[in-house]
């Protein structure tokens, strides 16, 4: 049986868990205090996974940059190979909340969308 | 002269939340003042994600935390003027403001919201020798220039303190080709939450010096480089302890100070602790109709709780416009909160039991970090809440839940205490 402790990163609270695993495989998740912190432990151990943010320039808005996310979490192995393919990306006024401005970034499967309105 | 009933000072998350609660209270009469070209305050910078799991129940980033409150507000038909700078309150309710279009204008309002919120701690508070090149800033400073304009402060950095922005920074720069050699903190913990030490600094391999400060910054046109050095329990430099680090860039992210200049000249009573106003459990300051929330109050860390706090400023004072000085009536009278031991300050610092609400979240923040300790409330000299904490530490807001039923059946109680216990 082997131990590992993690401080979760579901949100602010950053609940002290504690991950049993045998073999590679999770027995239980201790120390967290919402189903959340349970997910994580799981994903942590397994298949670290993380959600990417980041800014693209946007011409003919009120604004320079337009802020982004990846719609879900992806690989952390992945998140520089998504910053390499944002290097550069342009789009043009107005972007909306939501709108995707990369689809399937870095192969991942997952879209990189806006979260702001720029217009 | 404008009329309004209600002035809310600040389109942040908090003036926000305060004007969509004032309205769905009972107000049509509200108008919203922000300095910015845009609302949404500082959360327009925070690109990061993890904004608003307790008020949406999802994961968002900070413009989308913004937008959703920015959205209520306009299907509220509030109405906010950009590009407006308060110039003065006075103690009759003429709120002084001018903007380009214009010029100067006065107007009256019922009641006054301060949502103000708060700005970084600057070198020149900071006492760091050395020259004075380009390349120093503050952490927030570079978060609004890497996430809104589009430009990159520098190539190889070093980061003083490790506050919030401070670490969300050394992880976002980092994304962006940056090196980011090391973060140095004063004290012997961070100041920031724990999550962020895990995703922005552990994730990507970066070093945190607890106990260590900037000792010298080299270069006279840019930073060339920058010294480090342990620091004793008298946080005094270690002689022979120091680190030299090659870099271009200093961020500083060592604290946040409420901007509070307004509410200093309208006379409201400041709390030396969190250098915001002292309220009762309504967020009502000193002077009668005038209501404060958010950073501006006390610094928080999550926005979540700026958006409550807001929301509850925000229905006061609309019940302030609604039923005048009558909203203040009791039978009770107003009861001291008091921090000691290990507790550095309440919000709020005083309750009533007539008039709160069956149940109230005093906020606090704790001196030092404590391991296995409990929280504690006394009503006079009397235990009610003793709750066992595996740690608390100053970079995390804790929180007691005081009932109106125990307060009330409580005879004689003239004061409430909040300390730290160890164990």
């Amino acid at each position: 049986m082997e131990t590992r402790e993690l401080i979760c990163i579901g949100c602010p609270m950053g609940c002290p868990l504690k991950v049993e695993m045998n073999n590679g495989e999770v027995v239980s998740v201790s120390g967290n205090t919402c189903k959340r912190g349970d997910d994580y432990a799981r994903k942590e151990v397994t298949n670290p996974t993380r959600i990417v943010t980041s800014s693209v320039i946007v011409e003919g808005g009120s604004l320079a940059a337009v802020s982004v996310k990846t719609r879900n979490d992806i690989p952390k192995g992945k998140i520089f190979d998504i910053m390499k393919d944002l290097k550069g990306v342009k789009v043009q006024a107005p972007v909306h909340i939501g709108d995707v401005i990369v689809s399937d970034v870095a192969g991942t499967g997952v879209d990189i969308i806006a979260t702001k309105n720029v217009l | 002269m404008l009329n309004y009933d209600i002035v809310i000072v600040g389109g942040g998350p908090a003036g926000l939340a305060a004007a969509v609660s004032a309205k769905r209270n009972g107000v049509e009469s509200i108008l919203v003042l922000e300095r910015d070209k845009e609302l949404g305050g500082i959360l327009n910078q925070c690109i990061h994600n993890g904004f608003g799991l307790h008020t949406f129940k999802e994961e968002l980033t900070g413009p989308e935390y913004a937008g959703r409150f920015i959205d209520q507000l306009k299907e509220e038909n509030i109405e906010y003027k950009l590009n407006t700078m308060v110039m003065d309150i006075a103690a009759n309710k003429v709120v002084t403001a001018m903007n380009r279009e214009e010029g100067m204008f006065e107007i009256q309002a019922k009641a006054i919201v301060l949502a103000m919120g708060c700005r970084e701690r600057s070198r020149g508070a900071l006492n760091i020798p050395g020259y004075r090149p380009a390349g120093i800033y503050s952490a927030g400073t570079a978060q609004r220039l890497v996430n809104m304009e589009g430009y990159m402060p520098g190539r190889e950095v070093v980061i003083l303190g490790s506050g919030d922005i401070g670490l969300i920074m050394a992880r976002r720069m980092t994304l962006e080709g940056a090196k980011v050699k090391v973060v140095a903190e004063l004290m012997p913990y961070s100041g920031g939450l724990k999550r962020n030490i895990v995703q922005c600094l552990d994730d990507y391999g970066i070093p945190l010096k607890l106990s260590h400060t900037v000792v010298d910054i080299e270069g006279k046109e840019r930073v060339e480089a920058i010294t480090i050095a342990e620091v004793g329990p008298d946080r005094r430099p270690v002689p022979g302890t120091e680190e030299r680090y090659t870099c271009d860039t200093l961020l500083l992210s060592c604290g946040l100070i409420p901007e509070n200049e307004l509410s200093r000249s309208l006379g409201v009573d400041m709390s030396p602790i969190t250098s915001g106003p002292l309220v009762n459990e309504c967020l009502e300051t000193n002077v009668e109709g005038v209501f404060a929330c958010g950073n501006v109050l006390h610094v928080h860390d999550l926005v979540d709780f700026v958006s409550e706090e807001a929301g509850a400023a925000g229905k006061h004072a609309a019940e302030y416009v609604l039923n005048g000085a009558k909203h203040k009536e009791s039978s009770a009278k107003d009861i001291p909160i008091v921090a000691v031991e290990g507790a550095r300050y309440t919000v709020p610092k005083t309750i009533n039991p007539d008039r709160m609400d069956e149940k109230h979240t005093v906020r606090f923040r704790v001196g030092d970090v404590y391991k296995n300790c409990y929280v504690s409330v006394y009503l006079n000299d009397e235990r009610i809440i003793h709750k066992k904490r595996p740690v608390v530490a100053p970079g995390e807001m804790e929180e007691v839940v005081l009932k109106k039923e125990e307060l009330a059946a409580f005879s004689n109680l003239s004061q409430i205490t909040v300390k730290i216990e160890e164990a």
